[in-house]
């Protein structure tokens, strides 16, 4: 783990990892769109509309993953001082957040046709709401200081404390009575869901998580060099007061 | 291929959920993108703009050199100047 905490070997390695991370998107975003659009049955019940749950599933468990890391990240931050943990939560929380957002959407478009409502304040929806809150917050608190330290330790904290909507959103269908069905793929016994319909669901996660992966690999970059450009910015300032002390003893 | 773009009715449900998909994941790629291509365009423009400690360094070294065998202060003054 440390042995990544070295932002130049970072920097090494995410240009080996990138072209593969976005080839792999590319071609199973295009396999998932085949699969989910075309090569897959309408629903006995809900007909076409089920095709919105290839993009509505990966999305919301991309919303779960990509909040855990950055809470993982932000404990490794807090606990270790690891400048790249900071930057990766901080890397991710727009992406988090785009998926969280397109799982809402979704949801509500896929609702309104098969619920007959676009939106319910049930415990899963509501608490997937406080999610997406999650992620704008995070973001809202990282900026919001002069010190991107001060910055990024708030955040960290509220990342940490968030955490425990995590699970509330994954139990949230059996512990409540609610609209939304329950887990159909990742629960005991194995996925209920039939084949035909399970491989768009995790060819589309798989390019999910790859298109999440290559992006988050060019914002911690950004980040990086960001952090080199504030750390030049605040050298040029000190090093032109120095120089101001030598002009005004040549001046005197 | 009009069946197809029908959607057995449900055409105003299952197309905006796969065009919202689209434009948010592309535009955070292309947000991101650009981040990067500007955050790395000011920190060239510094790192060129502001060499001085190595060239102060690299001339000091230099003008020891040169000062012992050439003409003394000429290097120096350039790189003041």
């Amino acid at each position: 783990m440390h042995r990544f905490a070295n932002p130049a070997r970072f920097l090494r390695l995410s240009a080996l990892l990138l072209p593969w991370c976005a080839g792999a998107t590319v071609i199973l975003t295009i396999l998932g769109l085949w699969f989910s659009l075309f090569s897959s049955p309408p629903d006995y019940q809900q007909g076409e509309t089920v095709r919105i749950m290839y993009i509505h599933v990966p999305a919301a468990w991309m919303s779960l993953f990509v909040y855990t890391n950055m809470a993982i990240a932000a404990a490794c931050g807090l606990v270790w001082k690891h400048p790249l943990a900071d930057l990766f939560a901080k890397a991710a929380a727009p992406i988090g957040a785009g998926f969280t957002f397109v799982c809402l959407v979704t949801g509500s478009l896929w609702g309104a046709p098969m619920w007959g409502t676009w939106w319910v304040w049930d415990a899963r929806l509501t608490s997937v709401l406080i999610l997406f809150f999650l992620y704008l917050g995070y973001m809202a608190l990282v900026n919001a200081f002069d010190d991107p330290q001060r910055g990024m330790k708030a955040g960290n904290v509220l990342l940490l404390v968030g955490i425990v909507n995590v699970p509330i959103i994954k139990f949230s269908v059996d512990w409540w009575n609610t609209l939304h069905q329950p887990a159909s793929v990742v629960r005991m016994g194995g996925p209920s869901i039939d084949p035909s319909m399970l491989t768009p669901l995790l060819v589309m996660a798989g390019a999910f998580t790859a298109y999440f992966l290559s992006v988050v690999l060019l914002r911690v970059r950004t980040e990086i060099a960001q952090r080199k450009i504030q750390t030049l910015r605040l050298s040029v300032a000190s090093g032109v007061a120095g120089d101001g002390t030598v002009t005004d003893g040549m001046r005197g | 291929m009009t069946e197809f773009l029908h959607m057995g009715g449900y055409a105003t449900y299952v197309w905006p959920a796969y065009g919202i998909a689209t434009i948010v994941l592309l535009g955070l790629l292309v947000a991101t993108w650009k981040g990067l291509r500007n955050a790395e365009a000011t920190l060239k423009a510094l790192e060129s703009a502001r060499p001085t400690r190595r060239r102060t360094r690299n001339s000091s070294n230099s003008t020891g050199r040169k000062a012992a065998d050439q003409t003394a202060g000429t290097p120096a003054e350039a790189s003041e100047g």
